[in-house]
């Protein structure tokens, strides 16, 4: 696309440059970002490292399909070897299984966690800056007192408190999920509410917002159509970055005891019960942290990559 | 100055509020209860149950409830550790000055790495140090402190056998071994939470540097003759260290979570661990009472950046 661009500056009639219009097709707003986005190199090698662990947790156990809780002591605590790739645990169960399989819960928290916070915090904020005066600073303490709590020993405590009654509402599985995604994304939502606060406060002096009041846009409708898709660029990065923070988060929760059931390996869940056999096997520990770091590294890099592709001033 | 000051530290006055309503309502709204245990036991007739929990006050309001728990709590009075049998203020009191300790050193650490890299990548950008030192960053910055410190287990401790991994409160030396033994021990969590920080902070100093570099005043401050050494480290630092301390009052909740991590990997017996330990033991009190010191700590440290921001950026005086 370089060269024909250059072509069309060199040989300047007017003939040809309507050609090469014709030829060239109309960039589009999307089509920018994705075009900035493809020139940040780690960013793009982050969403390749993203995509491939996608891939391997989504279709991993279908295409590797060794049982997660095969126990066999003649096996056990053994290190990488062909029938077992990533090696053993105490109970001889196969670890890359249990990591493929672990994964998909990983991730189905991190992104499950980051919508609710994102939502929470969009609504939030897309209120506090609409409408301002006392919803704004009654909403916006609120975000700062949430602000200011300690997050960890609020989740433990909330975990620990609430675990039970959960498992007899919705089952050991799906009740922990919940609790956790629950947990996790509602101490979240205050800095996406921030982001689309600040957005709102700027973009509702702007004149196409008063044009829209002019012809009678009612306020609903001002915000959801008019307001929030120009206050999306700082939600997305701060989504991407989400889920990356989700995924730590219930990975510590795991990783202290308190967050999913050994039948459900998550990536933290295996590395805390491999932390008392790290002499006798370190590969225990070393991959499942090695996928926690990978999908925390390549969403950091994502979300970089997007900061930069979105914020039009930038030059890349 | 001083009226900023009792001005701040009045704010923080509804802000602990704010933080214990949130604490105990979740307690509140959590279900199951402290005499549960009773009811089962076919020994203990049901009107003791109810009579205990008159006596305790389980049946008042919710609200009479909120304000006995946030007065008592005010005296000093925490409660009493069920798993423990001692009182949980003198339980957390044990345990506070280590976690301080870990923390503040590590804190320390931080900055001593972060302060000259941050630096000197920003008065050069893109540079080869730069671009080593911001990929370290990024990496340092998405390792989790849990994977983390078992690596640094499984390379100082296992591999090459120069640290113990297990922190000890009762080392049998005295004089100078003792302080040695004290610091061997304390290396890797230090290590491991100072590292974490830095990685954090230096990413935060060098963009907030490069913010600063290229305003006016600085060229001014070129221009009058200034060697670059006191135009950066007078002119631009103390300005671009203004934003820093701002977000790095915004992450104190998250370096509390690295603390507690940390404190259970390495068994530092600080409150982090105590945490986790009355959690296993369904010791609520403590339970309750550590969530609140770190709440407490988290204001106490917001209230000492706000001040610090004071006395680096004069205009906040007369606002």
């Amino acid at each position: 696309m370089g060269t024909q661009h250059k072509v069309a500056v060199v040989d300047y009639t007017p003939t040809s440059t309507a050609k090469t219009f014709e030829a060239y097709p109309p960039r589009t707003l999307w089509g920018d970002v994705w075009r900035r986005y493809c020139r940040h190199r780690l960013a793009m090698a982050g969403t390749v490292v993203m995509l491939l662990l996608s891939v391997a947790t989504l279709a991993g156990p279908v295409i590797y399909p060794v049982p997660i809780d095969d126990i066999d002591f003649a096996v056990k605590l053994t290190g990488p070897s062909l029938v077992h790739p990533f090696g053993t645990d105490d109970l001889g169960q196969d670890l890359l299984a249990r990591i493929l399989y672990g994964g998909r819960i990983s991730m189905a928290v991190g992104l499950a966690a980051m919508l609710i916070a994102i939502l929470f915090g969009m609504v939030i904020g897309a209120l506090a800056g609409f409408f301002g005066g006392v919803l704004d600073s009654i909403l916006m303490r609120l975000a700062d007192l949430f602000l200011s709590l300690p997050q960890l020993p609020l989740l433990l405590l909330v975990v620990f408190l609430f675990r039970d009654r959960m498992r007899q509402v919705f089952g050991p599985e799906l009740g922990i999920f919940i609790l956790i995604v629950g947990v996790i994304g509602g101490l979240r939502w205050m800095q996406p509410a921030r982001l689309v606060r600040a957005s709102f406060l700027a973009l509702k002096e702007k004149e196409f917002v008063e044009a829209a009041r002019c012809v009678g846009v009612p306020s609903a409708w001002l915000i959801v159509r008019h307001i929030l898709p120009n206050a999306l660029s700082p939600v997305i990065v701060a989504a991407t970055l989400g889920v990356g923070s989700a995924i730590l988060a219930e990975s510590s929760i795991s990783f202290l005891g308190l967050g999913f059931p050994p039948d459900m390996p998550t990536w933290g869940r295996i590395l805390s019960d491999a932390r008392d056999y790290l002499d006798l096997a370190p590969h225990w520990a070393l991959f499942p942290g090695l996928m926690i770091f990978l999908a925390v590294i390549s969403i950091n890099y994502i979300g970089d990559g997007l900061r930069d592709a979105l914020d039009p001033r930038k030059i890349l | 100055m001083h009226k900023y000051l009792l001005r701040r530290f009045l704010i923080t006055i509804p802000t602990l509020i704010g933080i214990s309503l949130v604490l105990f309502t979740v307690l509140a709204m959590a279900p199951g209860d402290p005499f549960e245990e009773l009811a089962l036991n076919p020994n203990i007739p049901a009107e003791v149950r109810l009579n205990l929990r008159q006596q305790f006050g389980l049946d008042d309001p919710i609200p009479v409830r909120y304000v006995r728990w946030f007065t008592s709590m005010l005296r000093g009075d925490w409660g009493y550790s069920f798993a423990s049998r001692v009182d949980v203020d003198r339980l957390i009191l044990q345990r506070l000055p280590t976690t301080l300790f870990v923390l503040g050193t590590a804190y320390g650490l931080a900055l001593l790495i972060a302060l000259p890299v941050g630096v000197i990548s920003a008065v050069r950008p893109y540079s080869l140090f730069d671009q080593i030192a911001t990929t370290l960053a990024f990496v340092g910055h998405s390792l989790p402190t849990f994977f983390n410190g078992l690596l640094f287990i499984l390379l100082f401790s296992l591999y090459l056998d120069w640290l113990p991994f297990i922190y000890s409160t009762t080392i049998e030396a005295s004089g100078i071994r003792w302080v040695v033994e004290h610091l061997r021990q304390a290396a890797m969590p230090i290590a491991v939470l100072g590292l974490f920080e830095a990685a954090s902070l230096t990413r935060f100093i060098r963009a907030s540097i490069l913010d600063v570099i290229h305003q006016d005043f600085v060229t001014t401050a070129r221009a009058k003759g200034l060697t670059e050494r006191r135009t950066v480290l007078w002119h631009v630092l103390r300005n671009a260290l203004i934003p820093v301390i701002t977000i790095v009052a915004l992450q104190l909740p998250g370096i509390f979570t690295g603390a507690v991590i940390t404190e259970q990997i390495f068994r530092v017996p600080g409150i982090g661990s105590l945490l986790i330990t009355a959690i296993q033991s369904t010791d609520t009190p403590v339970v309750m009472a550590i969530t609140f010191v770190y709440a407490m700590l988290v204001v106490v440290f917001n209230l000492v950046a706000d001040i610090i921001y004071g006395f680096l950026d004069p205009r906040i005086t007369y606002s």
